[in-house]
């Protein structure tokens, strides 16, 4: 079973993941995605596609319109999001180190 | 390289554990958090307010590469010299609340320390959230990136 390589695929995109950012935060409808690319409606559709097909977005109908929301599980799957704000806490207490050994041979 | 800062998240809890050990003896450590001066250089923010004392409290603004300015407060609940520091932290104009922190600073050796962090959220969908903010700003940035390229070829 290869899906789990197409999700891989998927993310590569820096457009689909730039899309994945956006709907992070609160889902929305294709329009509403699609204006913030500078990119054709079409081809946001089909990065939507894409990320639908292999369930990293879900789709939700509310009345006539349909939004596009996070799939938090298959998010997770992919990446470890716990590293970058490791890093972020590693790089400032470096940081810290250093200083705080040139403040001590002062 | 060695990996020195840990992270303990678990799955679904509304809290999360960073742990560090420092090439440092402790009062050391513990200055690097009460002193302005210190603060401003390693968290790379603006110290408008820093009262490291119980019932103390703090205010940090950093600026980002836009100009932008983002606000941090907090009320500083128990102060113990080089031992401990109680507090909550709270990102302005931001959606997470505040969260309390527990900051605890321990000798290993009379040059060597530990820090452990254990932070408490309101809701662990809060918790997650603030996780994954770096994650989410490192995307932002090669979009960014993506996008200026993108607008240079299209502009020559």
């Amino acid at each position: 079973m290869n899906l789990r390589r197409d999700v891989f695929q998927a993310i590569a995109d820096p457009t689909r993941r730039a899309i994945l950012m956006l709907v992070a935060s609160q889902a929305m409808t294709a329009g509403a995605i699609a204006a913030n690319f500078n990119t054709a409606r079409p081809t946001v559709s089909r990065h939507l596609h894409i990320l639908t097909e292999c369930e990293l977005l879900q789709q939700e109908q509310t009345g006539r319109e349909i939004y596009y929301h996070l799939n938090p599980a298959k998010m997770k799957e992919i990446a470890d999001f716990i590293e970058p704000f490791r890093r972020m806490w590693d790089d400032r207490f470096s940081k810290l180190e250093s200083i705080m050994q040139q403040y001590k041979d002062k | 390289m060695e990996i020195k800062t840990k992270i303990h998240a678990a799955d679904g809890a509304q809290e999360l554990t960073i742990t560090r050990d420092f090439e440092l003896p402790v009062h050391l450590l513990f200055r690097a958090y009460t002193e302005a001066s210190l603060v401003e250089q390693w968290m790379g923010t603006k110290v408008l307010k820093l009262d490291s004392e119980p019932h103390g409290s703090y205010r940090f603004e950093t600026t980002d590469p836009k100009g932008n300015k983002h606000g941090f407060h907090g009320t500083i609940h128990a102060f113990v010299q080089d031992s401990s520091i109680i507090r909550t932290f709270e990102m302005e104009n931001a959606p997470f609340g505040p969260q309390l922190e527990f900051l605890d600073f321990e000798p290993l050796t009379g040059d060597t320390c530990r820090l452990t962090m254990h932070v408490v959220y309101r809701t662990a969908a809060i918790r997650d959230q603030i996780l994954k903010l770096p994650f989410a700003q490192g995307i932002n940035m090669a979009h960014n990136r993506i996008q200026e390229l993108l607008d240079t070829k299209s502009n020559p």
